[in-house]
């Protein structure tokens, strides 16, 4: 699948570059031949039915897994298996989860600071500045000393997306941030990836929120069985689906 | 349609308040009720245990409370009692140094072992209650193990000093090399630190800066148990930590070290390792070479302990959701980091009863260290105590003494455990 979609590209600089890249779980062929190029400043959206990838893609960016063939270069620096360059790239790019996978041992503040203070080498007071900032941002500074427990999901998401952004990445990448959400909870933070967006943040985004495509993405990828089937810009993505597996697709999830 | 919809359109005017239980839901005869005599059968169960708990009681009490006290042998006792039932505590009274310290330690010498005992709480004080104590006390945690060696074995103070050099030398190097590779800076300070330790034996330490030794032999007593258990635990918890990450790691080398060792060392028991610590290592140890029989000990139990504390760990580890791994890896945190800072901390937590579990079992079984030959409490009621001509035939006191200073040891780390678990909990449930 060639990256032939019309560029809407924010600049020309190249954030992200997927070339040609393969991955196998054992025998079974998950991602083939995915062509990817990300400029900074873009916001994708990545859709598709379940079981065709698109978690796997975003996840083989910060290599929490492994691809086995092609090339994915990040900010410059080549994927693979020297452990520095995947250190390097790790701390560069921010990921939030399904499962917000906050440190449960930890209080807010600390989720947020750690690894500032080990990666960075940041001071312990600049960091908490830094963190206050963030928590601010996302609109829970006042519950910084509690543990994520004492938290509802939806200000877990937040402080997920705070502990990511303390770390200054230039990408964030956001893995179904809120398929595990209570209705009343997605738009909190639906909001803040939207005034993310709005600050310029290079973001790819794996979501069934086809509202927040519409609204913040500059471009739509659909995925099938493992393959780009189709991307466009969301007007046309949505209004004039190409390909007849789009159109089904869109059909069945914008269809009540 | 509007007819059937008026028959339950209901609206809330006002909001109920919260109300009190009724008075037969409360109070002390509710309780004993429904807690003793809710049926026919719980009834009768309830007096069947009390007429048991009496009957105890009446065979029990009596025997304690006619205990005699005072005395130099069984038949003193026997006299004091005129036959009545009554306890021979009078052996606890003459033999309670014996018991404590074994029978050849120099009574004179007491006080040292006593003061490394007294010692030892203000050593694990830092580390039992991090959040209580200055972390500056872990000094004193770290110089512990050479006070408590010196003030217990004596001889030259240089001896504890060149041990604890020896670990300082290792530690120079490991952070001179760790820059380079973590396996360079570990192995090379372990090899600095034997190169040290090797070299400083050939130093005539002999009587400079002395005091009165005492050789492994004269060791015995609850002292010994103590000792066993203290040094034996501190060292098995992180090597069963380092053996639990090792049976993890994707190198397939140290993977299959930890797993044959850890499958091998359970599938062991203890005692045959002891025999093995007591005969058998005196066979491949070349001739004349003086392997001290307590250090013996304390690597067979140790290797024990840490192979269990290792799969307890281990069970921690897997508890632990995948997304903390991925969490910590996505912020950019390396291998030990991650480790130490995420993963670590939240499965100790969970560990922690299966941790105290190992150790209070193996505290216990320090005691097995009596079936070769060295004269631990249970060692010195069954060989010098019971065989002596004076209280030949006195079991029921010494094994109830010795029962109750475990207990007491043991319920304490099991309190201890309880209250740790509650204090590191974050959960909020």
């Amino acid at each position: 699948m060639a990256d032939t979609a019309p560029q809407m590209h924010v600049s020309d600089e190249v954030a992200i570059s997927i070339q040609r890249m393969n991955k196998w779980y054992g025998t079974f062929h998950v991602l083939r031949d995915i062509d990817l190029t990300v400029y900074a400043g873009e916001r994708i959206v990545i859709a598709g039915p379940s079981g065709s990838g698109k978690s796997t893609l975003i996840r083989c960016i910060n290599a929490l897994e492994e691809h086995q063939k092609g090339k994915i270069v990040v900010d410059g620096t080549l994927l693979s298996s020297d452990l520095k360059n995947i250190d390097k790239i790790r701390s560069e790019v921010g990921m939030v989860f399904q499962h917000f996978n906050l440190f449960p041992h930890l209080t807010i503040l600390e989720n947020c600071t750690l690894a500032p203070i080990w990666v960075r080498k940041t001071p312990k007071r600049e960091a908490e500045e830094t963190a206050m900032h963030f928590l601010e941002k996302v609109k829970i500074p006042d519950q910084a000393n509690k543990y994520p427990g004492q938290l509802s999901g939806g200000q877990q998401q937040r402080v997920a997306i705070a502990r990511s952004l303390c770390m200054m990445p230039r990408i964030m990448l956001f893995d179904e941030p809120t398929s595990a959400l209570d209705p009343e909870m997605i738009k909190e933070v639906l909001d803040t990836m939207v005034s993310l967006a709005e600050e310029g943040m290079t973001m790819i985004c794996v979501t069934h929120e086809m509202g927040f495509a519409r609204q913040v993405a500059n471009r739509v990828i659909f995925m099938d069985q493992g393959q780009i089937v189709e991307q466009n810009e969301p007007e046309e993505f949505f209004n004039n689906p190409k390909s007849e597996r789009t159109k089904l697709f869109l059909s069945q999830i914008l269809g009540h | 349609m509007s007819d059937t919809h008026a028959q339950f359109a209901f609206v809330r005017s006002k909001m109920l308040p919260e109300a009190p239980p009724p008075a037969s839901e409360r109070g002390a005869a509710k309780w004993v009720r429904q807690n003793f005599f809710s049926s026919t059968i719980n009834t009768v169960m309830t007096i069947f245990v009390f007429v048991v708990v009496i009957q105890i009681a009446l065979t029990v009490v009596p025997w304690l409370a006619n205990g005699v006290w005072s005395g130099s042998s069984l038949s003193d006792c026997r006299e004091a009692l005129a036959g009545e039932t009554g306890a021979c505590f009078a052996v606890l009274s003459e033999r309670w140094n014996q018991l404590l310290f074994g029978f050849q330690y120099p009574s004179e010498l007491y006080w040292r072992p006593l003061a490394a005992f007294l010692l030892l709480f203000v050593a694990i004080a830092p580390v039992l209650f991090q959040k209580y104590v200055p972390s500056k006390m872990l000094i004193f945690t770290a110089l512990y193990p050479f006070i408590a060696f010196f003030l217990i074995w004596g001889g030259s103070l240089l001896t504890p000093v060149l041990a604890l050099a020896g670990f300082v030398v290792g530690y120079f190097v490991y952070t001179k090399l760790v820059a380079q590779s973590f396996a360079l800076g570990f192995f090379g300070g372990l090899f600095a630190a034997l190169a040290f330790w090797i070299l400083s034996g050939y130093l005539p330490v002999e009587g400079i800066l002395a005091i009165e030794p005492v050789e492994s032999r004269e060791i015995g007593g609850f002292m010994l148990n103590l000792i066993l258990g203290t040094v034996c635990v501190s060292l098995s918890i992180p090597f069963g930590i380092a053996l639990a990450l090792g049976r993890q790691s994707s190198m397939p080398i140290i993977k299959w070290i930890c797993v044959v060792f850890i499958e091998f060392i359970r599938g062991v028991p203890l005692i045959t390792l002891l025999f093995v610590a007591n005969v058998v290592l005196a066979y491949f140890l070349p001739p004349g070479t003086n392997f001290d029989l307590i250090l013996r000990v304390i690597i067979m139990i140790t290797m024990f302990a840490s192979a269990y504390i290792a799969e307890v760990i281990r069970g921690g580890l897997a508890a632990l959701p995948r997304g903390q791994y991925e969490a910590a890896n996505s912020l950019g945190l390396d291998y030990a980091q991650s480790m130490r800072l995420i993963i670590l901390p939240q499965a100790l937590k969970i560990s922690i009863p299966g941790i105290v579990n190992v150790a209070v079992g193996l505290f216990k079984d320090t005691t097995l260290v009596s079936v070769i030959s060295m004269f631990d409490l249970v060692g010195m009621i069954r060989g010098p105590i019971s065989s002596s001509q004076e209280w030949n035939g006195v079991y029921w006191e010494l094994f109830l003494a010795a029962g109750l200073l475990f207990f007491v040891t043991c319920y304490g780390i099991s309190q201890y455990s309880q209250w740790l678990e509650r204090e590191l909990r974050t959960d909020h449930r």
